[in-house]
């Protein structure tokens, strides 16, 4: 196709995770009016058989950047997919509810914290969200239940969102039973069935100053998984009347920055955060069920008093090796015990400052500066101490964690405090990475002081909306998905509200 | 170039020290395949850094990285990790990953050290 073809919608919703997939089907009924809704994804859709749970072959398929997008000065990886259903594909279903405190702490105006519950509780009820029953729990999170529960923590099971969960532990190389219930499985095949439009591998290259958008459309590279784009390859001129940018924390304010649009929007990419996480392990003197199982049942949430959150999981090989700090003989002992590792995830709780933003390259793609606070850092030495306490007293004979050297003895276990500091955790030295990514369109009252009013509406441009967690203005501290669709079902209704007349296709 | 990278290799896993000629093959075909789809920069900062390594290795040792024994090359590594300078710092991180990357993302790898993560689930292990 060598010209630019055109095509009209009356809304355009970019990207398929947790807020398009949402919006998607949230505004199918719109379809039924004679109205056009098209969701244009990045990424390519998978067949059910190409979820192998291979590790480098996965996360090549559902990533971006394979799962290794770095921070600009290359300090933290983020990791985000780019697939069908975006990354609830890769998430582990874990369906908590912002926090009262956190919605208050936001001040957005309008933004109440009992309609985000209403609409987070109408999500997690379609989502099949439960608690995993006893006969499913693996003895990674049964230890940490114990060990959590021995040293004085307040330890909670995640609901989450799996039907049919066989315990394959693959979750974050994207469920190869199905039992997941990311928008990949509920909202975007709802939506398709009531004849929302899905262009897949259809990546929105800027946004035009009269709204309308220029897409390419890729060709299915040989041997590579999901199957061809909807659209023939090429590039395409989209119109709409309504534009919902549903592109993640880093690809909808990376988009709204390269595209010409005709408004002053100083806080666009501003106000990033991303619960900058580690990955720690304890050894046990015996095997344990550690690598079959859902991997992330149980959690200890320490937000509010000490800025950070442990969580059960379990990662593969190479995930696992790079995030345990150092290398040689003692990092290999480590990884050869892997049938005795009992693994905790630490997520920081993260302020938006000043500095941390994305922002644009040259040729339009994103940047993210990200700046590790002094508050931060102390966060993550706070929550290694507490999660090498939760090993010990769950019988763990060695912990390994950021300090210097790593490993660290259960004899030592009363010198924690002296072992562990913030120092140790040397940006560049220690592998940091983040999955929970967030803010850089937030909402507020004005274009001063964030990107989109409360309804996700672009200051000065209302036909453009925002609806992912870009929109959250500062850290969630707990796992986002939830809020995220409860923000973007606040989105589409505010254009089912506005979307009156079909426009000729 | 080749030398000084395998050298990096086996002392961030010193398992590495017995693979075969398809062994590294297996390992360099993964790692390749990784930097084909990075910026020629990051494939341009890895080859400098590299020699860098070298460089430092003739500095302190009066010998190159690959003739050092272990114990010395593991001292000039873990002195780089802990460089004041993040440059140097990233540089050594962004190698050990790919070495790691390398030697874990081998079916093999996960086989030795116990890895047994299948999508039957449970199935397979009650």
């Amino acid at each position: 196709m060598s010209e630019t073809a055109e095509r009209r919608y009356d809304v355009v919703i970019i990207g398929s995770g947790a807020g398009g997939g949402t919006v998607a089907q949230e505004l199918a009924p719109l379809v039924r009016d004679g109205r056009r809704v098209v969701v244009l994804e990045k990424g390519p859709r998978l067949g059910d058989l190409e979820f192998t749970g291979e590790e480098l072959e996965m996360a090549a398929a559902l990533y971006a950047d394979a799962g290794g997008f770095l921070t600009a000065d290359g300090t933290m990886t983020l990791a985000f997919a780019s697939a069908y259903g975006g990354s609830t594909v890769v998430y582990t279903g874990t369906s908590l509810t912002a926090p009262e405190r956190v919605i208050r702490r936001w001040s957005v105006p309008g933004l109440d914290h009992a309609d985000i519950v209403t609409r987070s509780e109408k999500f997690a009820a379609q989502n099949g969200v439960h608690l995993l029953e006893d006969s499913l729990i693996n003895d990674n999170n049964r230890l940490f239940v114990e060990g959590g529960r021995k040293a004085g923590f307040r330890v909670e099971q995640f609901p989450v969102n799996v039907r049919g969960c066989r315990g394959s532990s693959l979750c974050n190389l994207g469920c190869p039973n199905q039992a997941k219930q990311g928008t990949n499985r509920v909202q975007l095949p709802r939506a398709e069935r009531e004849g929302v439009e899905v262009v897949t591998r259809a990546d929105v290259v800027r946004i035009g100053a009269d709204g309308s958008l220029l897409v390419r459309v890729a060709a299915r590279p040989p041997g590579a998984k999901g199957g061809p784009a909807e659209w023939p390859p090429g590039e395409y001129r989209v119109r709409a009347r309504i534009v919902v940018c549903a592109a993640g924390a880093i690809g909808t304010p990376a988009l709204l920055l390269r595209s010409a649009l005709p408004a002053h929007l100083p806080r666009l990419g501003q106000a990033f955060t991303c619960h900058p996480a580690l990955i720690l392990v304890g050894e046990h003197p015996r095997d344990i069920t550690n690598d079959v199982g859902h991997p992330k049942s149980y959690f200890v949430d320490r937000a509010a008093e000490d800025g950070f959150v442990l969580e059960t999981c379990m990662y593969f090989p190479f995930v696992t090796a790079k995030s345990l700090t150092g290398f040689g003989a003692s990092h290999s002992a480590t990884m050869r015990a892997f049938p005795r590792l009992q693994m905790i995830l630490l997520l920081a709780c993260d302020r938006a400052v000043p500095g941390n933003r994305v922002a644009v390259d040259r040729a339009g793609r994103p940047v993210v500066h990200y700046r590790f606070t002094p508050e931060t850092l102390e966060a993550l030495a706070r929550g290694t101490r507490a999660a090498a306490r939760i090993c010990f007293a769950a019988g763990a004979r060695r912990v390994h964690v950021p300090a210097d050297p790593p490993l660290i003895e259960a004899a030592e276990a009363d010198r924690l405090d002296a072992r562990v500091a913030a120092r140790h955790f040397l940006p560049g030295r220690v592998s940091i990475s983040a999955a929970h990514l967030m803010g850089g369109c937030g909402m507020g009252r004005s274009a001063a002081d964030s990107v989109t009013d409360v309804w996700g509406r672009v200051h000065g441009l209302p036909w453009l909306r925002v609806a992912d967690a870009s929109l959250f203005p500062d850290s969630l501290e707990i796992n986002p998905y939830l809020t995220i669709m409860a923000l973007a079902d606040r989105v589409a209704e505010g254009i089912r509200a506005e979307v009156r007349e079909p426009v000729n296709a | 170039m080749q030398r000084v990278f395998r050298a990096v290799v086996t002392t961030v896993v010193p398992e590495a020290a017995q693979f075969d000629a398809a062994g590294w093959t297996d390992f360099e075909r993964i790692v390749e395949r990784a930097l084909a789809d990075r910026p020629a920069s990051l494939r341009r900062g890895l080859k400098l850094f590299l020699r860098l390594i070298d460089w430092i290795a003739v500095a302190r040792y009066a010998r190159r990285f690959s003739a050092l024994d272990a114990a010395r090359r593991s001292r000039l590594l873990a002195s780089m990790e802990r460089a004041p300078l993040l440059l140097v710092r990233r540089g050594l991180w962004g190698l050990r990953t790919l070495a790691f990357m390398g030697y874990y993302g081998r079916p093999a790898a996960a086989r030795e050290i116990g890895y047994r993560a299948d999508p039957r689930g449970w199935d397979v292990r009650r």
